[in-house]
């Protein structure tokens, strides 16, 4: 076990090793100074600016200082607020998007475990019926749709939510909505598909053989046994709310890293780009090896043999 | 009951399943009786309609199954009008069952030990702590060694074998008055076949249980069971006591199971499996269901159906072969060195009530 | 239970045997029996919603690529005077297609208001510079379905030819091979596309092709991988390899007919993808951008108008959503008709 953790962390190290340098190397075949817009600079000032951005040495010695400057925490500065370092604006910005994203996993996660065993348990019924149409709904309409019609509909037109902005509990109820659609669509559609091989599996038919009633086959046999691969959901599902947060996070002005990401990718902020590329990369990474590690800790039966399937 | 002896008596059962093709008509009008203490047998190629008998037996089969008609009385009452609560309180404690394989019957995320305790916490209201306990007794009995270490461990901590004897100890926990085991040894290598086969024995002793033993392999068969039913196409063509369907065996259909039975005595060892295949149940034969892969069929076999001829008090046949009209024919050689066996068996004062066909 | 039953009827001859050659019905045949793909197609047409989803995908097909034909108007003709104008169909009175508002309470005739003749109308009304809605979408689905399409196939191109080598090469490569892929699948999706479409922008399409297929091939690669493996050392691939047929050619002509259900399947869940993905990137803005049009920019353009001309944004995604449900039902109705166990 411990040595598949290392070589995991090895992993981890080296592919957020290969996105940084992909990034860097693709950054820079951008055009594009910070200077775009100060074109009414003298040569000395402009010379001045570039050497703030490290931009006046060669490339590779420019490469090495980056990749130097990550270990120590250190993503550059932004071009669009000058003076930023990334790694403050990404810190700054973190807070509302980690909420978001985990209010949204949470309810997501949950209505998509119920309305996926409930398929299941009822299956060729009228229920599992609705609750396969919810979640192919779910997969269907993209998050970005959804934001701007519960903006609109349930926001301006009823006004039962603030229409956008980040004051307080309220102003999270409509974009944590919109998140969550696509997490409760895949985890109802996985739940399902694996509680109906579970339900038909042998050791189903065992329990129904001792007496145990239908709650007590889901309860103590079913769930249990289809919710552990549910844990190797987690990590597509925290990437799908990552691309999800930039959308939504727009839509209602959530003050979030998606956000600024979006920002920055219009105005060519390339070293925030580069540092929130960095980032997310680096918490998926995080989050696959947590979730490899929790499913051995739940899975007894991959419990000794260290790597999962 | 009709016979007070009986555990169980089967009559008439009739079962099919809706699919998308037509009816398959499963179960055609099967009737048997369980004895108390004694162990049946019911042997037939796969698809024969074994293991629907015995679920139904169990309130357990697929959704898409409907009973036409027939009776399964237990205990006075008939199992087949019972509700599903009901059935929860019969299934486990009165009727158990185990199934074929092992590696996948228990629950790979739950400890044995509470997989054992389960029934008992369900049908005798035992707290989960004095089921254990009790679980930990039954792990002795069906002879796990080192029981108290091991009833804290998952079902990948053994092997086939041993999964087995725990699923045996969760079917015998409550100590069930019949016990309906679907082809318990078939998925096992033939030195442990032969130790859990030996196991079913010595608790069938200790608890006193009837079992219901399934199988498609009469190999096993014989040291296990008391009396043995054939079935083929979903109808019981032939039962019998052990020896009467071994060294006597009247219908064509047994000949050829007993003909493809490898067993150590056979001369030259001439196995042959029985030609062709079972008949589409969707749309079954009129007549014999046999006729079509039988050496013997006559006319009479495609278009009537055999009733059961009575061989001696134990033993009846379905077959046309029977009828005082139908002439002698000359069984396999194998069938022919088995009835000469047979008839060496009986003993003087005993004649054979029947003419062995020679 | 019974005893000898004497009541039985005997006619002459009952006890005759039975000739076997003679008998017309010894040897029935059950059911004419079905190729491969001719059972899938029966399956697939005794599914209602896949079918129905098949249906509907030809329909869009045909309106994207074909829909020119009948419906004349230009996608990127402007007509500034009449921007904004609501949907109107000729002899149709039912309000959002009459070509009226509602502005403040009032009904008001918006094509009168913008001062078009009685022969102006458009079908699913105009944008903001005036340029008919009908079209801009049918050109718009066209765009999304070929950037899609074309993202697909180079996913399935890479995938495959990387599964099979990786599956049938084993070992060492194998092993190489599976942590690219490892790597590759745990870098967010998102980002690589942000990436590529930031790094190559104002290349148009081609720039979001190369950004859809970096990232969607992995899972068609792992899963071809483990079919080949699975493949490897049967008989037939055995066979062949004895009689001395070359890789490629086993590849061709065993392997990939065979491995053609998993393709198909998840080439269906391939394209949904792309198409939400190219949406997705358009609508950020860097994506297709104008005079081009995909679903993502018309959305993105219809909802600056949203509280006031709900259609300009409903319209496009309508189609977009209608898409994304098609394909992804199709694909599980394929699922489950290449699925044997689903043999009901
Ligand atoms: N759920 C079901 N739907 C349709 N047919 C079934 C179903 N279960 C069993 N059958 C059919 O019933 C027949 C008897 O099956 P089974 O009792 O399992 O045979 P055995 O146990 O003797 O091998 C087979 O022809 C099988 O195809
Ligand atoms: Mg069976």
């Amino acid at each position: 076990m411990r040595k598949y953790l290392l070589k995991r962390i090895f992993y981890l190290f080296l592919t957020l090793f290969i996105v940084a340098t992909a990034t860097f190397f693709l950054m820079k075949l951008m055009p594009g100074t910070p200077l775009q817009n100060e074109a009414k600079l003298t040569a000395s000032e402009k010379a001045s600016i570039l050497a703030q951005y490290g931009l006046d040495k060669p490339v590779w010695l420019q490469y090495f200082i980056y990749i130097g400057g990550i270990f120590k925490g250190s993503l550059g500065l932004s071009f669009q607020f000058s003076d930023q370092a990334v790694s403050y604006l990404i810190g700054s910005r973190m807070g509302p998007s980690m909420q978001l994203g985990g209010q949204a996993m949470v309810v997501g996660v949950i209505f998509g475990i119920i309305l996926g065993a409930v398929g299941a348990i009822r299956k060729d019924t009228w229920a599992d019926r609705l609750a396969t149409v919810l979640s192919i709904l779910g997969i269907a309409v993209p998050s970005f749709v959804l934001a701007i019609l519960l903006q609109y509909y349930l926001g301006l037109k009823l006004g039962w939510f603030p229409v956008a902005g980040w004051e307080g509990f309220a102003y999270t109820i409509l974009p944590t909505l919109a998140l969550a659609a696509s997490p409760l669509a895949e985890t109802a559609r996985f739940i399902r598909t694996d509680m109906v091989d579970v339900l038909s599996s042998d050791y189903i038919e065992l329990a129904k053989a001792k007496g145990l009633s239908k709650f007590g086959i889901v309860y103590h046999h079913a769930l249990r046994n289809s919710l552990i691969p549910m844990v190797t959901l987690i990590g597509p599902l925290a990437a799908a709310l990552m691309t999800g947060s930039m959308v939504v996070e727009n839509i209602f002005s959530v003050p979030g890293i998606g956000e600024q990401f979006v920002k920055s990718i219009l105005v060519n902020d390339y070293p925030t780009i580069m540092g929130v590329t960095i980032f997310y990369s680096a918490l998926l990474c995080l989050l696959l090896l947590l979730t490899d590690i929790v499913y051995g800790i739940i899975d007894p039966r991959i419990r000794l043999s260290g790597n999962g399937d | 009951m009709e016979n007070p002896e009986n555990i169980i008596e089967v009559r008439n059962l009739q079962i099919d399943f809706h699919t998308y093709a037509g009816e398959v008509k499963a179960i055609r009008d099967v009737s048997f009786d369980l004895r108390k203490g004694e162990t049946l047998a019911i042997v037939g190629e796969s698809g024969s309609g074994k293991s629907v008998t015995t679920r139904s037996l169990m309130g357990l089969l697929a959704p898409n199954a409907v009973i036409k008609s027939g009776s399964i009385m237990f205990h006075d009452e008939d199992i087949i009008k019972k509700s599903e609560k009901d059935m929860q309180h019969i299934r486990g404690k009165d009727i158990a069952m185990i199934f074929q394989d092992p590696m996948t019957s228990l629950d790979p995320t739950m400890r044995i030990g509470l997989q054992i305790a389960e029934p008992l916490m369900k049908h005798k209201g035992l707290k989960k702590k004095e089921a254990v306990a009790q679980a930990l007794e039954m792990l002795k009995l069906v002879g796990i060694t080192d029981p108290e270490n091991r009833i804290n461990d998952y079902p990948y901590q053994f092997s086939g074998g041993m999964r087995q004897r725990i699923v045996i100890a969760i079917a015998l926990v409550c100590y069930p008055e019949v016990l309906i085991a679907d082809e318990p040894t078939t998925a096992l290598d033939v030195t442990i076949q032969a130790q859990i086969l030996d196991l079913m024995k010595d608790l069938q002793n200790r608890i006193d249980t009837s079992i219901i033993f399934i199988t498609h392999d009469l190999g096993v068969v014989a040291g296990m069971a008391d009396r043995v039913a054939v079935m083929y196409a979903g109808k019981i063509v032939e039962y019998g006591t052990v020896d009467e369907i071994f060294f006597n065996p009247q219908h064509p259909y047994t000949w050829g199971l007993l003909n493809s039975m490898p067993t150590l005595d056979t001369e030259g060892g001439s196995l042959s499996a029985i030609p062709g295949t079972p008949p589409d149940l969707l749309d079954p034969p009129v007549g014999d269901a046999f006729a079509a892969r039988s050496d013997y069929a006559m006319k009479i076999d495609t278009e009537k159906e055999p009733p059961f001829f009575k061989v001696s008090d134990t033993h009846y046949a379905a077959t046309w072969l029977l009828h005082p009209d139908a002439p002698k024919v000359t069984p396999p050689a194998e069938i022919v060195r088995r009835q000469k066996k047979f008839a060496t068996m009986q003993k003087p004062e005993a004649p054979i009530k029947h003419e062995t066909k020679e | 239970m019974v005893d000898n039953p004497n009541n039985i009827e005997i006619k002459p001859g009952d006890f005759e045997p039975l000739d076997k050659q003679a008998g017309p019905d010894n040897e029935k045949i059950a059911a004419p029996s079905l190729t491969f793909g001719q059972d899938v197609w029966r399956r697939l047409k005794s599914n209602k919603t896949a079918f129905t989803s098949f249906i509907i995908l030809i329909l869009l097909f045909l309106m994207a690529f074909g829909g020119q034909a009948i419906y004349h108007q230009n996608p990127n003709d402007q007509e500034p005077k009449y921007a904004n104008l609501p949907p109107k169909i000729p002899g149709v009175g039912i309000h959002g297609l009459n070509g009226h508002i509602n502005q403040g309470g009032t009904d008001v005739d918006a094509y009168k208001a913008a001062g078009a003749g009685s022969d102006v109308h458009y079908t699913l009304g105009t944008d903001y510079l005036g340029r008919d809605l009908l079209a801009r979408i049918m050109y718009g689905t066209r765009v999304s379905l070929e950037i899609a399409l074309i993202a697909t196939l180079i996913d399935l191109t890479i995938g495959v030819g990387f599964g099979i080598l990786s599956g049938w090469m084993g070992g060492r490569v194998d092993m190489f091979m599976q942590r690219i892929i490892e790597i590759l699948s745990s870098i967010p999706s998102l980002v690589v596309m942000v990436l590529m479409a930031t790094a190559f922008q104002k290349t148009g399409m081609a720039s979001i092709i190369a950004a859809l297929a970096i990232i969607n091939w992995t899972t068609m690669a792992r899963l071809t991988r483990a079919q080949t493996l699975q493949m490897k050392n049967q008989d037939f691939i055995l066979a062949a390899r004895t009689l001395g047929e070359s890789a490629p050619k086993i590849a061709w002509k065993h392997l990939l007919p065979n491995l053609s259900s998993v393709i198909i399947i998840q080439t269906m869940f391939t394209i949904p993808n792309a198409i939400f993905f190219e949406a997705f990137l358009s609508y950020i803005g860097i994506g297709i951008s104008s005079p081009q049009a995909s679903l993502g920019t018309l959305i993105s353009d219809g909802q600056k108008n949203f509280q006031f001309l709900p259609y300009q944004m409903w319209y496009p995604a309508i189609v977009l959503i209608v898409l994304m449900l098609a394909f992804n039902l199709l694909g599980d109705g394929m699922r489950d008709a290449f699925d044997p166990k689903s043999k009901r």
